[in-house]
């Protein structure tokens, strides 16, 4: 029998196009975002930040700022304990707190242009500005090195004297900008280099580029006489920021609550703090709210941005193209302190394909930039934009379809990656056929106008998470989750706990809860707040099923075989059904002060089971001989989802992924001067995708069902930016007749290779 | 100096406020006004995120100043939707799933629904310039464009 509407057991919202519960709000400028937050009384906190990409902070005289009336807090790196060295997971990279409370505020030595040096905390915007100009820091400025490889050679600046390359044998003598060197390696390299009949190796480079979230960094932090402490801030993860600044300024967590304002974008680059632990500190040396806000500029220079890179890859590979060797070196820009994402990167890098043959080498190099941030997918679209660049030059070279190139090749279930696992079912080949059986792959191309397909992977990451379930009193259902919600985490999990409790969509509500409101969250990161999320409510909700069962075996005086929960109720089976009528959890929230108490389930789980995510993408492009500007004409993204918990928004993750993607591929990039001074800290001369820079972008939800999930879940967040950048390289390439092999390909690299190449007059 | 007093016309109310001349619009909205729907991403007018209609005209308020509004008219976000009727473009931008974050989102519905007062029926190609100036990193463009077009096309039919 179908049931009825308030019972819904008859829909299922689990991959559908529902609405997102924080919808309207969001639609009418209600929805209240890091910056959005006021507080009565509260001071505007600044920061004061080097102006020298290297100098050793000789004195920091603060006096006169403190002299100006209206400011009520300055801070400097006396406020901050020192850290002993301790790495520690951050997301999916590694940090170490004595790099963080020296990259929060400078201790010894400023060592990039934008490191903060001071704040102050003033009853005005315009105060604070004055305050800051009234700061006396005394600089020794010493050489700078900005790129990476120049950082790697002996004789260059060196950042930190106690930096001794790790993974090396035997041990350097010397400190160096190299912090860590990793490898990995599967079966015999050499013999499989010997076994090639063709082998091809090339040389990339790749620019830093930023997240790029359109949000700037806010924070706003009360601080009460007795310690208790209270922030707002825009962050991937209100729990981290909660450990971090304990940590970080000898707080008990247990005073320190903070709640993650709605999140304007974050990519990875919000899963680290700035400015949070400034305003705690302000704060609670004023005993007044301290609100803070990244200007633009800042968010350039002192926050994010991923790594630029240079990686060398060699692929040797037989006649029929079977790949039988690949090594490639990576050398990853970290910023100024130690932990870019080049372990990922290594692992990534050939993990598409199902090679005996392994070696991969990588490094980590400081120079005087702002600290790397991860951003999606951190480090894999860099050694995979190497590597598919050099899969497609070895398609066009043996004349195999590049796809069915990929698909002789493709990692498969039971496939050992070089980096450590066997993979279970994955749906790396179904992306390739999905992809040829679109209309795109048969469309005709015109002159000066190129195709180009790569693939991507992505490990993906589960982790610790919390959620709750309660039954208010008439029915409806509250719906508390602790890992901020950027794209539609909430219309995901309330499908989810619509659907395993057979209650309708609309009467389940959910908040992202505060720190103080649900027990510990890892970030939203590694692709893992829907996949982890919606296995926290599944366990929520199995101990609402499993309580209201035991109510009705009381009620009843039933024995739990005669009962069931199914479709919103629990129905009595066999001879009891003659006896009562089912009963719904409205029925229960009804009696509930007299059948036990409150409603609840908490699901306290660390989600484990992370399906990788493959994708595949194929994008046409045009070169203007006239320009060098290249134009994308079409797009089409196929990636395994494993299941879609909301269609939408997985192909919103494809979309805006892809266009990313084709940002950091055509025109993004850190701009150094000689001076070591950011040129283009802003959105005129950063250039990121406008709408009218990008056509659709089609998409193909590829289901392999993860079985580790309850729903088959994979995430699907971070994979999708991993493609572009070979996919666009190798449509280039087809264009121009040009192997790209430095990113981004802005017009004047672009017409600069044509004028070489002879395609167009110099 | 002495504050500014101006009195403007904001999403139809009379509004009376005092600003220092170096304050924006924006600042003005969001500190003074505490209208938080318009957004500062960049306050140099490059992403559009905070836009509002100022005389019936697309502006970035972070580009204009809080003591030129004196008699001026502004419309926000906030003054999008009819009491509990959701205007047509933010309804499909429910429907279409056209935010993913939704910072960008309010600057897009007031850049959007400028542009369809002008031309109701624009080609994809109208509505990705006309929103070239305002900047979304999350949803690629693809499902605001679709959903600009198809709030054109619902709009037309009446």
């Amino acid at each position: 029998m179908a049931d009825t509407a308030t019972n819904g057991h008859a829909q299922s919202f689990v991959g559908t196009r529902t609405i997102r519960p924080d919808g309207v709000d969001k639609v009418t400028g209600r929805a209240r975002f890091g910056a959005d937050f006021n507080l009565p009384g509260q001071l505007i906190g600044r920061v004061l930040r080097s102006p020298h990409p290297h100098a050793r902070i000789v004195s920091i005289d603060t006096s006169k700022a403190e002299a100006l009336p209206g400011v009520k807090a300055v801070i400097t790196r006396d406020d901050f304990a020192d850290q002993p060295s301790e790495f520690i997971p951050a997301g999916e990279m590694m940090m170490n707190y004595k790099d963080v409370v020296r990259n929060v505020m400078a201790r010894e030595k400023a060592l990039y242009e934008g490191h903060a040096v001071a704040a102050v905390a003033a009853t005005s915007t315009a105060i604070a500005r004055r305050a800051l100009k009234l700061i006396d820091v005394k600089y020794e400025v010493l050489p700078h090195v900005i790129d990476a490889v120049a950082a790697m050679q002996p004789g260059a600046p060196l950042l930190h004297d106690d930096l001794f390359t790790a993974g090396v044998e035997p041990k350097p003598d010397k400190p160096s900008n190299v912090a860590k060197r990793i490898e990995i390696k599967l079966g015999d390299l050499e013999a499989g280099f010997k076994a090639a009949d063709l082998v091809i190796e090339r040389e990339f480079k790749t620019a830093p580029v930023h997240q790029g979230y359109i949000e700037p960094h806010a924070a706003l932090a009360s601080v009460s006489e007795d310690g208790t402490t209270e922030l707002w801030c825009t962050t991937q993860g209100h729990f981290i920021v909660r450990a971090h600044c304990a940590r970080l300024l000898g707080l008990d967590m247990g005073k320190v609550r903070v709640t993650a304002t709605e999140i304007g974008g974050g990519f990875g680059g919000k899963t680290v703090v700035y400015l949070e632990p400034l305003a705690i500190a302000l704060s609670r040396k004023a005993k007044r709210p301290v609100k803070m806000v990244m200007s633009r500029e800042e968010v350039f220079k002192a926050s994010g941005p991923t790594s630029g890179a240079t990686v060398r890859v060699k692929m040797g590979v037989k006649k029929d193209g079977k790949f039988v060797a690949a090594f490639a070196e990576l050398k990853y820009q970290a910023g100024a302190f130690q932990g870019s994402p080049v372990q990922p990167g290594v692992f990534c890098a050939f993990a598409p394909y199902d090679i005996e043959n392994v070696h991969v080498i990588g490094y980590d190099v400081v120079s005087n930039r702002p600290k790397v941030a991860a951003y999606r997918a951190p480090g894999a679209p860099i050694s995979e934009y190497a590597v598919e660049s050099v899969v497609d030059e070895i398609a066009k070279k043996l004349d195999i379809d590049p796809v069915d190139l990929r698909l002789q090749n493709a990692a498969h279930e039971g496939t050992k990656a070089a980096y450590g696992p066997k993979f279970g079912p994955i749906g790396l080949e179904e992306t390739l056929n999905a992809i040829k059986k679109t209309e795109h792959w048969n469309a005709p191309l015109r002159k000066w106008q190129g195709r180009g397909v790569a693939s991507g992977f992505w490990f993906n990451i589960g982790g610790e998470t919390c959620a709750s379930l309660t039954v208010n009193e008439d029915g409806t259902v509250s719906l508390v989750a602790g890992t901020p919600d950027i794209g539609g985490l909430r219309a995901s999990l309330t499908a989810v706990a619509a659907d395993e409790l057979g209650v309708p969509y609309d009467k389940v509500r959910p908040i992202i809860g505060d720190t103080g409101s649900i027990g510990f969250n890892f970030l939203t990161g590694g692709s893992r707040s829907a996949f982890s999320g919606s296995m926290a409510i599944v366990e929520a909700a199995k101990q609402i099923k499993s309580e209201l069962c035991a109510r009705a075996c009381k009620l009843w005086e039933a024995k739990p075989e005669q009962v069931e929960f199914s479709g919103g109720a629990v129905r009595p089976l066999g001879a009891l059904a003659e006896k009562v009528k089912p009963m719904t959890i409205a029925d229960f929230a009804k009696v509930a002060g007299k059948t036990g108490g409150p409603i609840g389930g908490v699901g306290r789980i660390n989600a484990q089971g992370a399906g990788p995510s493959f994708g595949t993408h194929m994008v046409d492009l045009e070169v203007d001989p006239e320009t060098g500007r290249a134009t994308i004409l079409r797009y089409t993204v196929a990636q395994d989802a494993g299941r879609a918990l909301h269609p939408a928004y997985v192909e919103g993750q494809y979309q805006g992924g892809a266009v990313q993607g084709i940002g950091w591929a055509l025109n993004e990039e850190y701009i150094y001067g000689e001076d070591g001074k950011l040129q283009n800290a802003g959105f005129l001369d950063y250039r990121m995708p406008v709408a009218s820079d990008v056509p659709m972008i089609d998409t193909v939800l590829v289901e392999v069902a993860n079985p580790k999930h309850p729903y088959g879940v994979r995430g699907v967040g971070e994979t999708p930016i991993v493609p572009p950048l070979g996919a666009i390289a190798n449509a280039m390439e087809q264009a121009t007749g040009i192997r790209f092999t430095e990113l981004p390909m802005s017009p004047p690299r672009v017409l600069k290779a044509l004028k070489e190449k002879g395609l167009r007059k110099a | 100096m002495a504050k500014h007093h101006i009195h403007a016309q904001i999403n139809g109310d009379d509004v009376e406020y005092l600003c220092e001349t170096e304050e924006t619009l924006l600042d003005v909205l969001r500190d003074t006004l505490h209208l938080t729907g318009s957004k500062e991403g960049c306050a140099s007018g490059d992403c559009g995120a905070c836009s509002v209609m100022l005389d019936g005209r697309l502006v970035c308020s972070c580009l204009v100043l809080g003591c030129e509004m004196h008699g001026r008219t502004v419309e926000t976000i906030e003054g999008m939707a009819q009491g509990e009727t959701l205007h047509p473009l933010q309804q499909r931008f429910l429907e279409h799933a056209a935010l993913q974050c939704g910072i960008c989102t309010p600057g897009v519905l007031v850049a959007s629904k400028a542009l369809l007062e002008r031309n109701n029926d624009p080609t994809e190609t109208e509505v990705r310039y006309w929103l070239a100036g305002n900047l979304c990193r999350c949803t690629g463009y693809d499902k605001i464009v679709t959903a600009v077009m198809d709030t054109a096309a619902a709009m037309r039919k009446g």
